[in-house]
Order: C-alpha cells, then structure tokens, then sequence
C-alpha cells in the first residue's frame, strides 16, 4: 500500500499508521507542525515503513495548500493508492458557544475543509482508476444531540458527503470508507469522563485497517457503537429532547 | 483534578495529570512527569495537593535506531513492552529489565531499575547515553555524562525530581535469540537460599530466589533458586516469543491476599516451581511473570498494598540476612511476591538503590499500624547492617531512617539546590522522606 494520511501524529492516525509501518506500507504524512511530522516520520520508519517516509505541513485550516501537499506526497510515493484523513479540530458544546470564532475554525476545519481535501485527493485517485479513502467522521453525526449540536453538525455534513461519494465512485474504483469512533481514550477526549464501550486508539486502528482491506463503507468503533448508534437513531424526537445524551 | 496512586494504591493524592502526545509541552510547570504509575508508592505522585503531573505515556516514539551499534533514541513514554515486541524480534533487548514491562524509558531511568543480571550488567542507567530533559528552570537541554555531569547522575535514580526525562538514548544488548534457558532448584532453608543466589551469580548471567515469606522456624528461607541466560539459536524455538494477551483482574470489594491465602498460595507456589527444571522458556515466564495478569494489584483490594525492597551488605556480617527473617517472620508478613538476589557494584547514579549485598523485595498487604511497625523493624535492621531501601518500591519509610541509611543524599541534595533552587519540582515521596515543603 502507498498511503497519505492527514493527522497521523497523534490519536488513532498514529495508531493506524504505525499498523501500516508494520506491515512494510510506504507512507507519506502531512499535518502541522513539522517537527513533529518528522519525529512521526522516524517512528514509521523504524517500526518497519518500506523506504524513507515523507512529510510536508498542511494544515487543515489553509485549504490553498492542500493539492500541493498531495502532488508532492504523489511523487514521493510513485502514486498513492490511499488517503486516510484523521486530521480534525474538537471542542466542548460550551466552548463552541462562547467562542464563536473557534467555532468557525472547527466548522471550517472539519467540514468545508475536510470536504476540500478529499476532492482533491478523490480526483488524484480517480485519475488513476481508483484506490482508498478513509475518512475519519464520528458518531456525533448521527443525530442532532445536545453535548455535540455544534460538533456533530459539521460532522453529520461530512458522514453525508462521503456516503454520496462512495456511492458515486465506487463503480470508479474510489472505495471510500467512512469511520465513525464513538468515545475513543486519546488527547482529543482527555479530560472527559469515558462513558462504557471507551475504546482504545490502537484497536480502532486494527478495526479501520480491516475495514480498508475489505472496503468496507461504514466502520463504527469500538464496535458496540454501531448497536448504540442504531438506537440513538430510533429514538423519537420528545426523547432526544428530554435526555442529555 | 483527579485521585492519583501508585502500583499498590496507596497512597492515593488529588492531582491533575496532564497527557499529551506533545510531552515536552505538557511537561511546562508541572511539578513532575510520571510514566505507567509502576513505582508502589509515592514516588510519582504529585507533592502539593492538587499538583500537577505530566504524563508521558503518549510520548512513545522511536526517534533513532542504529542497528550496527544497538543504540535507540526514543520518547521517554515508549513502554518496555513496546519496545520488546518491536526490538526481540530484531535480536535487540535492554540490557536491564525490570519484573514488569510496564515501564516507560523515563521510568526506568528515574528508578535506576535493575534485574536479575544485576551482578554482572549494573543498573539501567549503567547503559543510558544521554537524556534530553526539561530541567526545573523551563529550559530543555541534552544532558549527557560530558554534557552535564552532576545533573545526569542524579537523574539516573533520582526519582523524577531533577527535571522532566523527554527522550531517552540508551545502549541496547544483541541477544543470540529472544528465548531464555532457565534452570531452576528448590531450596530448603535460608542458608540454602542465600548460598544458591550466590552460587549462581558466579555462574550465570541472570539470577533471582522466590522465598516463602511465612515459612518460619527450620523452614525459614525455603523457596527455590531460578538461573538463567538468553538461549543460543540452536536450542531456542525458530520464531521469536508472541507477547502474550493479558488476562484482567476485576476490581475487588476486598483483598484476596491475607495471611492464610498467602500460606496456601506459596505452598501451591513452592510444589509448582520447586522441582528442578531445565530448559528454555519464554522471556515473558523469565522476566516478567506477572504481566500475563492485568490489574494484578486489584488482588490486594481496595486498600492496595505496600511493596519493600531493600539490600542488605553481607561482607561484614552474614548472619543479618537472617536476622531480617527472623523480623519479618516474627511480626508476621503475608507476602506472595518475596524475592532475594544478590547484587553488584553501585552504580554511578547519585540515588540509585543496588550496591553489594542481599537484595529483598516483599509486597505486603496494608494492614494499617501492622504493616508501619514491620517496616520500621525492617528498616532498623537494614540501617544496622548498612544497607538501604529502594524508593521506587517505598510508601512507608520514616524519613529519618532514610536519612540516615542514604550517606550520598548532601551530594543528591547539592544538585538539585543548583538545578532547582525554588524547588519547583516536588513529589509525595519528596515531601515525605526529602522534607520538602508540599
């Protein structure tokens, strides 16, 4: 596999990268900062990345940069067959609403922006008869839900548009898996309360690396998310508005 | 804000712990670093009620590696398990390694661990190259022996309070293979024990005694003696060892560890392991017994559990091995865990535990004012022969008697007046046996 992965310094982008170090992939890395990206570059590569592994900043606030970013990991890989975007903003329901400028980055960052990378990564791979895109959501986009209306909005876009692109391009050769974590124990979630079925960022990397092998569309993890999620779904309005779920 | 403790859960302190894969970061004016919270006592807790305390465990990254000279660079969070199950299976290991492998690089330089190779390979930090630290004035710097001599050797065993440990540079061994030959005897008595601990220093690499801490009178001392080196390609199995998955400990509403099932437990201990055996095993059964047992410590219940260890000089007198067991047995100590082994030379860590002699490492249950009095006696006993205790273990010594079984203290103290003289970093362990100000 030659995979670019966005947000792979941290949480269960480093996790799912160093599976794919592991298994001898070739790999490119963007994200911010750059010191960090090549302290994760050494990691990659001393746990076994086939040939040196690449990095460039690209911050998911800056969408002006994003298809220099993927030209480059282009050519450094000899042509991706993958992109996996773990890259994202987070931030509690009571700061999105008093911080509005905040709220506009994490908005921008994780839906618009998002959606910009992945065109742009979607026409570099469509060019060459397909490959993998995985596309880290979260089961905040599921419902409207009091703790994430915020949150959950620019996500429930982003789950949207990927759903409308794998249905689209599949028959392309674009397979595109969208992964939805419930609560996962990394810094994005530190200092939260882990509610039961906490997983962890190593075995949702192990769950989304068999979801990339198998095409797979929709990953929930952990998995008993997926069975909340189904009921969180069915759940009639005048519930959802009493419970602060 | 958060209730922090040590491996055995005593004692507990409120304090905010800060996580980060940014460890340098968080490390910013926090009052320590801790790794996976192994020590059993206080030592990685925060001094001040409320402290804050940066964690490393997401700093896990390989930052170097050099196959040619062994030599690994990585961020002070990389666990020992990781960096096993990564670097065996390369024909690499460290050259030290502790009885757990949930440990952090940082941790392991902090506590100066030792094993079972102690009388031959010296203390971790023995193999440590350089370190880069947060030191307590904010800076970060590389700190080496040439670079900075009085602050590096009191880093290696100085217990976190010199300055955050961000990155760790440390020599590894080649192994011939990642598999141990082990041979193992059963002993009869404390004469017994000792001489087969000593006996097998002379000949082996690896070394340690499981005793039977309740086994009194002409009994006193039995267990049985384990040796061992790592396996030649020719006798080892061709693939390298899998790590194995773990197996959880619920929480408990009470200890399972008392007098009488200890009793049970080292009789059961003594007839599984006393045979005499030969062969190879796989270094998880040799190092690392307890980690196929998570949350092993929740055995000891809700009241957690304290851990000694001590060493013992035997040069001048070498009846005061006995003279510890008839303490221990006479007040009574419940211990499933009891190992004895033989150390060597003092390490050039300022703090570090090891030096010559007889080491003892006993995990007791809590059992309040009991369990203070038997350390008291043990200590007076270890302060008589010249020895002392090992501060990665402790949650119970009088800071009087640590005073005065550690001579090298001034010189440890001397350092940290000129790297920290606002004391900015502190822990429960400094405030209990250093005097510093909480």
């Amino acid at each position: 596999m030659k995979a670019v992965l966005l947000g792979a310094t941290s949480g269960m982008g480093r996790a799912l990268s160093r599976l794919l170090a592991e298994r001898g992939d070739s790999l490119f890395i963007l994200g911010i900062p750059a010191d960090d990206l090549t302290r994760s570059a050494r990691d990659l590569e001393e746990r076994g990345a086939k040939g040196p592994v690449g990095t460039l900043e690209c911050d998911l606030l800056n969408p002006s940069g994003f298809d220099a970013a993927l030209a480059r990991a282009d050519d450094a890989l000899g042509g991706f067959d993958t992109v996996v975007v773990t890259a994202g903003l987070f931030a509690s329901q009571e700061r999105l609403e008093a911080d509005s400028e905040f709220c506009r980055k994490l908005l921008a960052a994780n839906f618009t922006n998002t959606v910009l990378f992945c065109e742009a990564a979607r026409k570099r791979l469509l060019a060459r008869g397909g490959g993998t895109l995985c596309v880290f959501s979260s089961v905040a986009g599921e419902r409207g839900r009091k703790p994430v209306v915020l949150y959950g909005a620019a996500k429930a876009g982003l789950s949207h548009y990927l759903e409308g692109l794998d249905h689209k391009f599949r028959a392309q050769g674009l397979v595109t898996v969208t992964v939805k974590p419930g609560f996962v124990k990394t810094s994005m979630t530190e200092g939260l309360k882990p509610p039961p079925f906490a997983g962890e960022p190593e075995g949702v990397a192990r769950q989304v690396l068999r979801a990339i092998e198998r095409g797979t569309p929709v990953v929930y993890a952990p998995p008993p998310w997926a069975l909340v999620m189904l009921v969180i779904r069915a759940l009639p309005r005048f519930v959802m508005r009493r419970i602060g779920f | 804000m958060s209730q922090l403790s040590g491996w055995g859960r005593f004692p507990v302190v409120e304090g905010i712990e800060r996580v980060s894969e940014n460890f340098e970061a968080a490390t910013a004016g926090a009052e320590l670093s801790r790794g996976l919270g192994r020590s059993y006592g206080d030592a990685s807790l925060p001094g001040t009620r409320g402290g804050v305390v940066a964690r490393s465990t997401r700093a896990d990254r390989l930052l170097a590696f050099a196959p040619a000279t062994g030599v690994l660079r990585a961020e002070a969070g990389l666990s020992l398990r990781e960096l096993n199950r990564i670097f065996l299976a390369r024909g690499f290991a460290t050259p030290v390694s502790p009885g757990t492998q949930y440990v952090t690089l940082g941790g392991m330089v902090a506590s100066d661990v030792h094993g079972g190779n102690h009388h031959v390979a010296g203390t971790f930090g023995e193999h440590v190259r350089s370190l880069r630290m947060r030191v307590p004035d904010g800076r970060v710097l590389e700190v080496s022996a040439q670079s900075e001599p009085d602050l590096f050797l009191a880093t290696l065993g100085g217990m976190g309070l010199t300055g955050h440990i961000l990155e760790v540079e440390v020599q590894l061994e080649r192994i011939p293979s990642a598999w141990i030959y082990r041979e193992s005897r059963r002993v009869r008595d404390l004469d017994e024990l000792v001489e087969a601990s000593l006996e097998g220093s002379r000949h082996w690499p690896l070394t340690k005694c499981w005793f039977d801490s309740t086994a009194r009178g002409a009994k006193m001392g039995r267990g049985f003696s384990i040796v061992g080196r790592w396996a030649e390609p020719g006798e080892a199995p061709a693939s390298p060892p899998e790590l194995h998955e773990r197996i959880a400990v619920p929480p408990l509403p009470l200890g399972l560890v008392n007098a009488l099932t200890v009793r049970v437990f080292n009789e059961f201990w003594l007839a599984l392991h006393g045979r005499e055996r030969k062969g190879v095993v796989h270094p998880q059964a040799f190092f690392w017994p307890l980690d196929g047992l998570l949350h092993w410590n929740r055995l000891y219940g809700p009241r957690g559990f304290a851990q000694y260890q001590c060493v013992l000089p035997i040069d001048r007198d070498p009846r005061v091995v006995h003279r510890f067991f008839e303490v221990m047995t006479r007040l009574g100590c419940p211990s499933p865990v009891s190992v004895l082994k033989d150390c060597g030379a003092q390490g050039r860590g300022l703090l570090s535990f090891p030096k010559p002699g007889i080491s003892i490492a006993l995990d007791v249950p809590l059992r309040g004012a009991r369990t203070q009095q038997l350390v008291d006696a043990l200590n007076d006993v270890v302060l008589a022969a010249g020895g002392r205790i090992y501060l990665a273990k402790d949650a119970l010594t009088r800071a009087e008697h640590f005073r005065a079984m550690e001579p090298r203290l001034p010189r440890f103290e001397e350092v940290r007046r000129k790297w920290d003289p606002e004391r900015r970093m502190k822990s429960a362990l400094s405030v209990r046996v250093l005097g510093d100000v909480p």
